[in-house]
């Protein structure tokens, strides 16, 4: 199946601009000259990958991007275990996202912990009419009555909250005060607000260092004492437990995690932050601002770091040790001469089946550029790859640290070029997310959840490394691929069994 | 370490091991946790009737709420009709939603658009991403007929979708002639069934009413055939094609109307169905001839049907028929709408759903279940617990008003095994939660959501409802007809007899009742 291993760099890059071009044509020329800068193939030693990005997806094209709410409540927010997150407005934008996140966490829901319950203020047509604060006073008491453990609030806004004037921020300051000085967030991440989840990423970026750091007090916090090996994992879901599969490594290390932002974070992790030392950052794109903003408020500096794969993982973990004493630089080389014996167990069993496989991603965050190492660890090769709501500078660091030359890129793809980029390339292998899954597997095409990992995961760190690698694998390899065609549609066999 | 390459393990193993454990038990200091004794105490309490008075006492939170928004279902009805393109007018990440919700369910592609309407759409209305929108989709997904809704953002600064349907058409978005039926579904007005109903409402009107002023209206001509409206339904699949054998059977010249039981379940074979079957263009505006329209859930079509009555059919509704006497009114209600005889062949079905029944039911007779989900469907099996000697004994509808209330109470009073049920409209599942802690049953039926249930109070999920995303392929199976009783029975049957042996599998202790035959 792999076309890409028989043809010439220049071969590829001639079929992948016929490409572009072949799937411009069905749209209408505003749409086509639009789109066209959305799609590129890379050229090696370019800086960044030539798209444009953070850009209004078109009307009527199936854009396959979220909002600011999901970037918010859905990513950001929605993991702090301790807090409850309310989703403000209709009920539908809380019950879509109920739980399918899967932002691991230890903690006993519902009493001390609340991430997989659905807390919403249900707007009825009144709530639009005359506005919902009212509603969110009751709505914050009820709270407070009924799970008393709670450690704090968010208000995560929905489309009408911003439209109808609603005064949330004169709402929170209010019972923040009735109730002691109580963390009450509001994040106005309507979802009408901004290209996609993206903006919804920086608003409650933003509302953290509003609404947490603005309000901390010399009372003594961190209630613990500070070392000098202290660092907070910044940007990490803990999406099928990836940041307790990377957290261990650090400790292994030497370094000692204070906290987690924010997969099975708490308030208190994110209070006492300021103190670290160093804060090492995973998905760039949804966390890069706080990071900026606590090296130039608290003096912290901050490190980009990848735990996909075995390969960028010891490289990271020299990266990250760069920023300390011996110790623990001694520490990195001890770790990644511990899990050696697995990596090598891991690509001695994976490699020779997944050796030469092509794969296509179109992920959100860090994924479509971070995930190609590990891929590469097993001998695959990513063909294209395209960001759901990626900047710039996620193309920069993509076009300069991991794609190769003749790479298809795809920025904001839709349905329709998504569908005909696979059906063209054939790649052994899709990552993208449920609302592709089904499309590709239909054509038979093998494919993997790549934000949720497809119910399986860690996939960071080296016990995720191996995950993926079985993944992978099985997505692949599984015999289902082989008999897709009816054994009396002779034509149609012939052609895959020549094509094996 | 507990991770290897000859046994691969991933979260449900990998972090119970000795490292993870102490791990995670070293980061606790970090989250400044609760007193554990306090904790408990709170957990206890919110056990209590104390506890159930507070939460039955609140007024403006929800608090994991089995009901989802209007969109949802008009997408679902939109899909239902032959190329259809479901447009939803608003903002883009509610489309996202819609597709995510609908594909974790049917493990299905889910198509779906947007107008992604952002900033400046809500200061100066959506009219641009409308025509650009419009145009865009006809030219990629080749559709035969584009569904306009809304999101509750369109709702709010009040977009005329009449008007801009209009306009785009006059810009030549699409073809003047080109079918765009729209329906206004704001969020926060009722639920998901209500989308449902208002996007079938707004497509058959397009179709009978002269299509938005561009075309004569249709004249009816009455003909024999019956019309069938499935409603919102999580088992769309299986129970519209078990509806459709059932009208063959028997027959009966008919339209399943909004039939999108074959875009939810194409099959594997390399190529993409994008649209499946649906029910005609032809066939919806040809539907105004029937006889008769049945609406198999009376809370997803109120406004549709009360539509098609003013046209001059006989209109009929059930509720979620499941079960031998629900079906039985179905099958006559069939019989006397099209003056055909039932075929021999229905006896025997309806005799062996009766034998399965009476080989079984001493298993259910008396057990006590709690109940909830859309409307309808609490009213369908709670009728067939009743029937099976069992007691419905909380039936909760988030999405369910007072009408429902009065109804689903009238049906519990009827019957023996109803006395002391309960019927609570509005209410969500913090609110079950109560309910099971101060008032426990047996057995709990309901999405997949139910686990949370499940976990918190220990009571058995039986997992019929939408959505079910934790167990697959159920949705091909029939809930209606006399086979769908029938699988509704094993379902229920099985998860008891699992619960025999759980409760009695302890070697030298409980296992004298680990029967082997029950």
């Amino acid at each position: 199946m792999s076309l890409a291993t028989t043809q010439s760099i220049a071969e590829i890059r001639a079929r992948n601009k016929e490409l572009i071009e072949e799937v411009l044509k069905v749209y209408p020329e505003k749409t086509a000259k639009r789109r066209a800068k959305h799609l590129n193939v890379h050229q090696a030693g370019k800086s960044d990958c030539g798209v444009k990005s953070n850009i209004k997806s078109i009307p009527g094209v199936m854009t396959i991007r979220g909002c600011a709410y999901a970037g918010s409540k859905g990513v950001v927010w929605g993991p702090i275990k301790d807090m409850v997150h309310i989703s403000h407005g209709p009920v539908g934008c809380g019950q879509y996202s109920w739980g399918s996140r899967r932002n691991y966490y230890v903690g006993t829901t519902g009493i001390d912990s609340f991430v997989t319950l659905q807390f919403t203020s249900d707007f009825q047509e009144k709530d639009i009419v005359f506005g919902g604060d009212k509603k969110l006073v009751k709505i914050l008491d009820e709270i407070q009555e009924l799970f008393p453990l709670n450690n704090g609030i968010t208000i995560q806004s929905e489309c009408p909250i911003g439209l109808i004037g609603d005064d949330i921020e004169a709402v929170s300051r209010a019972k923040s005060k009735e109730y002691g000085g109580k963390t009450i967030v509001p994040v106005r991440c309507e979802g009408f607000r901004g290209v996609s989840q993206s903006l919804g990423h920086h608003i409650a970026n933003d509302a953290v260092r509003d609404w947490i750091f603005g309000h901390l007090e010399g009372d003594g916090k961190p209630k613990f004492e500070p070392t000098p090996y202290d660092v907070a994992i910044i940007g990490d879901y803990n999406i099928g437990g990836d940041a307790w599969s990377s957290r261990i490594l650090l400790e292994e290390m030497g370094l000692r995690v204070i906290a987690q932002w924010s997969g099975d974070g708490s308030l208190a992790e994110l209070e006492a932050t300021p103190k670290a030392k160093l804060n090492i950052l995973h998905c760039y794109r949804s966390m890069n601002y706080i990071s900026r903003h606590m090296e130039e408020k608290f003096g912290i500096p901050w490190c980009e770091y990848n735990f996909f794969g075995p390969s960028k993982i010891a490289e990271s973990l020299r990266k990250i040790a760069g920023y300390f004493d011996d110790k623990i630089k001694e520490g990195a080389e001890r770790v990644i001469e511990k899990y050696q014996p697995l990596v090598n167990a891991v690509i001695a069993k994976y490699r020779p089946r997944l050796e030469g496989k092509t794969v296509m991603l179109y992920v959100g965050g860090l994924r479509p550029r971070h995930v190609i190492g590990a891929y590469e660890d097993l001998g695959m090769e990513v063909i294209g790859t395209g960001y759901e709501f990626g900047h710039n500078d996620d193309y920069q660091r993509t076009a300069q640290h991991y794609v190769k030359d003749s790479t298809l890129i795809y920025d904001d793809v839709n349905g329709y070029e998504f569908e005909r980029f696979v059906e063209k390339l054939q790649p052994d292998l899709v990552g993208s997310g449920i609302k592709e899954k089904y499309v590709f597997q239909k054509m038979g095409v093998p494919f993997r959840q790549m934000h949720s990992w497809d119910y399986s995961g860690p996939y960071h760190g080296y016990d995720g490394f191996a995950i993926f690698a079985r993944d992978m694998d099985m997505a692949i390899n599984s015999p289902i691929w082989k008999k897709t065609k009816a054994p009396w549609k002779e034509a149609s066999r012939a052609k895959l069994q020549a094509a094996e | 370490m507990a991770q290897s390459a000859e046994h691969v393990i991933d979260h449900v193993e990998l972090f119970r091991g000795p490292e993870y454990q102490q791990m995670l038990a070293k980061k606790k200091i970090f989250e400044n946790p609760r007193d554990p004794a306090e904790v408990e105490r709170i957990k206890e309490w919110t056990k209590t009737a104390e506890y159930r008075e507070k939460n039955f006492a609140r007024e403006a939170l929800a608090v994991n709420p089995a009901k989802a928004c209007q969109p949802l279902g008009a997408v679902f009805a939109s899909v239902g009709f032959e190329r259809t393109l479901p447009f939803v007018h608003g903002s883009q990440g509610c489309v996202a939603y819609y597709r995510s919700h609908l594909s974790r369910h049917f493990k299905e592609p889910s198509s779906c658009v947007s107008s992604s309407m952002t900033e400046d759409a809500a200061v100066f209305g959506g009219l641009n991403n409308m025509t650009d929108g419009l145009a865009n989709s006809y030219n990629m997904y080749k559709p035969k007929m584009i569904a306009v809704s809304t999101t509750c953002m369109a709702e709010v600064i009040g977009d005329d979708l009449n008007a801009f349907i209009k306009t785009s058409k006059e810009k030549g978005s699409v073809p003047a002639d080109f079918d765009v039926p729209f329906a206004h579904t704001p969020a926060f007005v009722g639920s998901h069934v209500t989308g449902y109903d208002n996007a079938l409402k707004g497509i058959l009107e397009h179709f009978w009413d002269g299509k938005a002023g561009t075309a004569p209206k249709l004249e009816r001509k009455p003909n024999g055939a019956i019309n069938i409206i499935g409603g919102f339904d999580g088992y769309t699949v299986g129970n519209l094609r078990e509806i459709k054998r059932i009208l063959e059977l028997m027959g009966i010249q008919h339209t399943v109307l909004a039939d999108n039981s074959e875009v939810f379940d194409t099959p594997t074979d390399g190529e993409f169905r994008m649209y499946d079957g649906g029910t005609t263009l032809e066939d919806a505006a040809n539907a105004i001839h029937a006889k008769a329209t049945i609406s198999m859930q009376q809370w997803c079509t109120e406004k549709t049907l009360a539509f098609v009555a003013e046209h001059g059919q006989d209109v009929v509704s059930f509720n979620y028929p499941v079960g031998l006497s629900a079906t039985d009114d179905f099958i006559v209600a069939l019989s006397r709408l099209s003056g055909k005889e039932i075929p021999e062949q229905l006896a025997r079905e309806r005799g062996r759903l009766v034998d399965a029944i009476a080989d079984s039911s001493t298993h259910v007779h008396g057990k006590k279940f709690a109940i909830y989900g859309d409307p309808d469907l609490c009213y369908g099996l709670a009728a067939f617990l009743l029937e099976l000697g069992a007691e419905p004994t909380h039936v909760l509808s988030t999405n369910g008003n007072k009408a429902w209330q009065e109804k689903m109470q009238a049906l519990l009073a009827s019957s023996p095994f109803g006395q002391g049920c309960q019927a609570y409209p509005g209410r969500d599942l913090w609110h079950m939660r109560s309910l099971l802690f101060t008032e426990p049953v047996d057995f709990l039926i309901g999405n997949t959501y139910g686990k949370y249930l499940e976990r918190d109070t220990g009571t058995p999920l039986i997992r019929i409802g939408f959505p079910i995303f934790d167990r697959h392929h159920h949705h091909r199976s029939p809930l209606w007809g006399y086979q769908g009783g029938l699988n509704v029975l094993v379902k229920i049957l099985d998860k008891i007899f699992d619960e025999i042996d759980k409760n009695t599998n302890v070697l030298g202790k409980t296992d004298y009742s680990f029967d082997i035959i029950r």
